[in-house]
């Protein structure tokens, strides 16, 4: 069994937070993306009628664009993890150290998933303060109703580690830094459709259902380190030779 | 520094300085390679490369741009798995199971630093003492800054920093670990005169404190100063051994003799000198072939003055690492004909 050094996944987190702190385009994208996804649901919401029929479909749609959020904001970050790395060749003298490519992509995906659920979360926070102080009460009722809180608090992390993983290993087997976010916020996106039907009510969603959504993203989550690192060849990403 | 590591880094030793290949005992070689290849595909990267070099020697491999030098270090570095051979680095066998044991042992300053430019230079080395697993970081660096003279920049961005200085960092980042062999890739490559001249002071101090340093580069008067043997390389390896050693296997020794006027009959009084097997005329005079400079130097003198000629200078034929592997080079490009 391998084991893994915490002290080199700490080393790799902490650099790429120090280097994301002083990096305006990765700052931008961490701020503009909830800006803006925090303005449209807070339009739907505002845009509900308490008594329409379509309450229902509002809230749904407020509450998917939050769910883009720890879908885009990573995607962006880690597509650049390794492609970007290697572009500015910082990945040799990495890879010349004693650290394991898995260490290296557990460190990458930390750094990328700790920013982006606390960003995440404190959208969602500000989203249910506002619904809170000016939405009218019928909406509100509507929005801590059933499992919606709970979905988000669930598939924020859960959508976060998939858009993480897509990321890094389009990143892993890319030679392009711009090619690879493009990429990699489309692949990103496959399970935000299956939760758009469930939240906008076009799959009749059972707690089964979701709580099986939610356990198969999870394990997705948690083994897909192990796949992409697979994906993941020092020869080739030094030499740009396959072995 | 623990304990085992201690016994990998040997004061230098008398024979180091002065034989060729060091005595292995009782300490061992830093590196031992048999008979190692690589090939991507149908191209040859090197072949068929063996070589041993001692604890505390400093190895030159020399070699044109796409020799090989490169990929050797790598492979021997793990990064790159060998198409054949064996290698044994820093007292362990060459094999994708002990990658990360071999490079907690070894250091490789690739030819670009790769340093992280947003970090100050004291975030880059914290990270990579991460990375190593040190004890006592903070020791470790302060010693490692002080090894390249930049204990005062350690707040500043390695963005604003001058190549000279980044190559400096990345050289204090190779030492963070005390390797038993620090690979130096191409260390000067792209540097101005006066950061060249920095990066030769820190290697000659480092070779002074013992360090096993293999140095791959394609600057001849780099290798002539800093490296006790070199290796020259063009995908396979063409010769080893001290500088002066590769001289005399090449090439025969000779006097250069330079003369007031040419002699009237050249034939007959260089061919009648004692010790003189041949002889050529160059522009600056008369190239001698001898078997003993020494022996036949003064007597040359002698008959030369003799038969009336004014001698301007007497001297051996100095041949430069440049000569050795011009020579070489136009051997393999013959070869290849």
């Amino acid at each position: 069994m391998m084991s893994l050094s915490c002290r080199r996944v700490a080393a790799v987190t902490l650099k790429e937070l120090r280097d994301y702190r002083r990096n305006r385009f990765v700052i931008g994208t961490m701020a503009m993306v909830p800006v803006l996804f925090i303005i449209l649901p807070m339009i739907q919401l505002f845009a509900a009628n308490a008594t329409g029929n379509h309450l229902s479909v509002h809230i749904g749609l407020s509450l998917l664009y939050l769910l883009v959020i720890p879908v885009m904001v990573p995607s962006v970050v880690s597509a650049y993890s390794v492609v970007g790395e290697r572009e500015q060749g910082t990945l040799e003298p990495v890879l010349i150290t004693p650290i394991r490519r898995e260490e290296f992509l557990i460190g990458k995906a930390l750094a990328a998933f700790v920013p982006t659920v606390l960003i995440a979360y404190a959208v969602f926070g500000i989203f249910l303060a506002a619904a809170a102080v000016f939405a009218h009460p019928v909406i509100v009722s509507a929005i801590y109703a059933g499992t919606h809180v709970l979905v988000q608090l669930l598939f924020t992390p859960l959508l976060a580690g998939w858009a993480i993983w897509v990321g890094i290993a389009v990143s892993a087997r890319s030679t392009d830094v711009r090619a690879a976010q493009q990429l990699s916020v489309l692949a990103s996106v496959p399970p935000l459709i299956l939760l758009a039907l469930m939240l906008l009510n076009v799959i009749t969603v059972s707690t089964a259902l979701a709580l099986g959504f939610a356990a198969t993203l999870l394990a997705v989550d948690l083994l897909a380190w192990r796949a992409v690192a697979a994906m993941f060849d020092r020869e080739r990403l030094i030499t740009g030779r396959h072995t | 520094m623990t304990a085992k590591y201690a016994t990998t880094r040997q004061p230098q030793r008398e024979a180091s300085l002065t034989a060729g290949p060091l005595n292995p005992e009782p300490y061992g070689h830093a590196l031992a390679v048999e008979r190692l290849s690589k090939r991507f595909g149908e191209r040859v990267a090197f072949e068929d490369v063996s070589f041993e070099v001692g604890y505390g020697e400093v190895f030159g491999f020399l070699g044109p741009n796409g020799a090989g030098k490169t990929t050797t270090v790598r492979t021997l570095g793990t990064l790159i798995a060998p198409s054949s051979g064996t290698a044994i680095v820093a007292g362990i066998p060459l094999s994708p199971e002990n990658g990360p044991e071999i490079r907690s042992r070894i250091s490789i300053m690739p030819e670009s630093p790769g340093l992280y430019l947003r970090l100050t230079v004291m975030e880059n080395l914290q990270c990579f003492a991460g990375l190593y697993e040190l004890n006592d970081v903070h020791g470790r660096i302060a010693r490692a800054l002080r090894a390249v003279n930049l204990e005062d920049r350690a707040g500043d961005l390695c963005g604003a920093l001058s190549k000279g200085l980044r190559q400096r960092v990345a050289l204090a980042r190779a030492l963070l670990n005390d390797p038993a062999v620090l690979f130096l890739d191409e260390p000067t490559s792209g540097l101005d005169p006066v950061a060249t001249r920095e990066v030769y002071e820190l290697i000659t101090s480092l070779r002074d404190q013992g360090v096993t340093i293999l140095l791959t580069t394609h600057r001849l008067q780099e290798a002539e100063r800093l490296c006790h043997r070199v290796a020259i390389l063009n995908t396979t390896l063409r010769m080893i051994g001290r500088p002066d050693e590769l001289r005399e296997q090449l090439f025969s020794r000779s006097l250069d003799v330079r003369l007031r006027k040419p002699l009237d009959d050249p034939e007959a009084v260089l061919r009648a000198l004692p010790g003189v097997e041949g002889w050529e005329q160059v522009p600056s005079g008369y190239t001698l072939t001898v078997t003993d400079p020494e022996v036949a130097a003064p007597q040359v003198a002698r008959v030369l003055v003799s038969t009336g000629a004014d001698i301007l200078s007497l001297s051996e034929s100095r041949h430069s690492l440049e000569d050795v592997y011009l020579q070489l080079l136009d051997e393999d490009v013959e070869e290849k004909r």
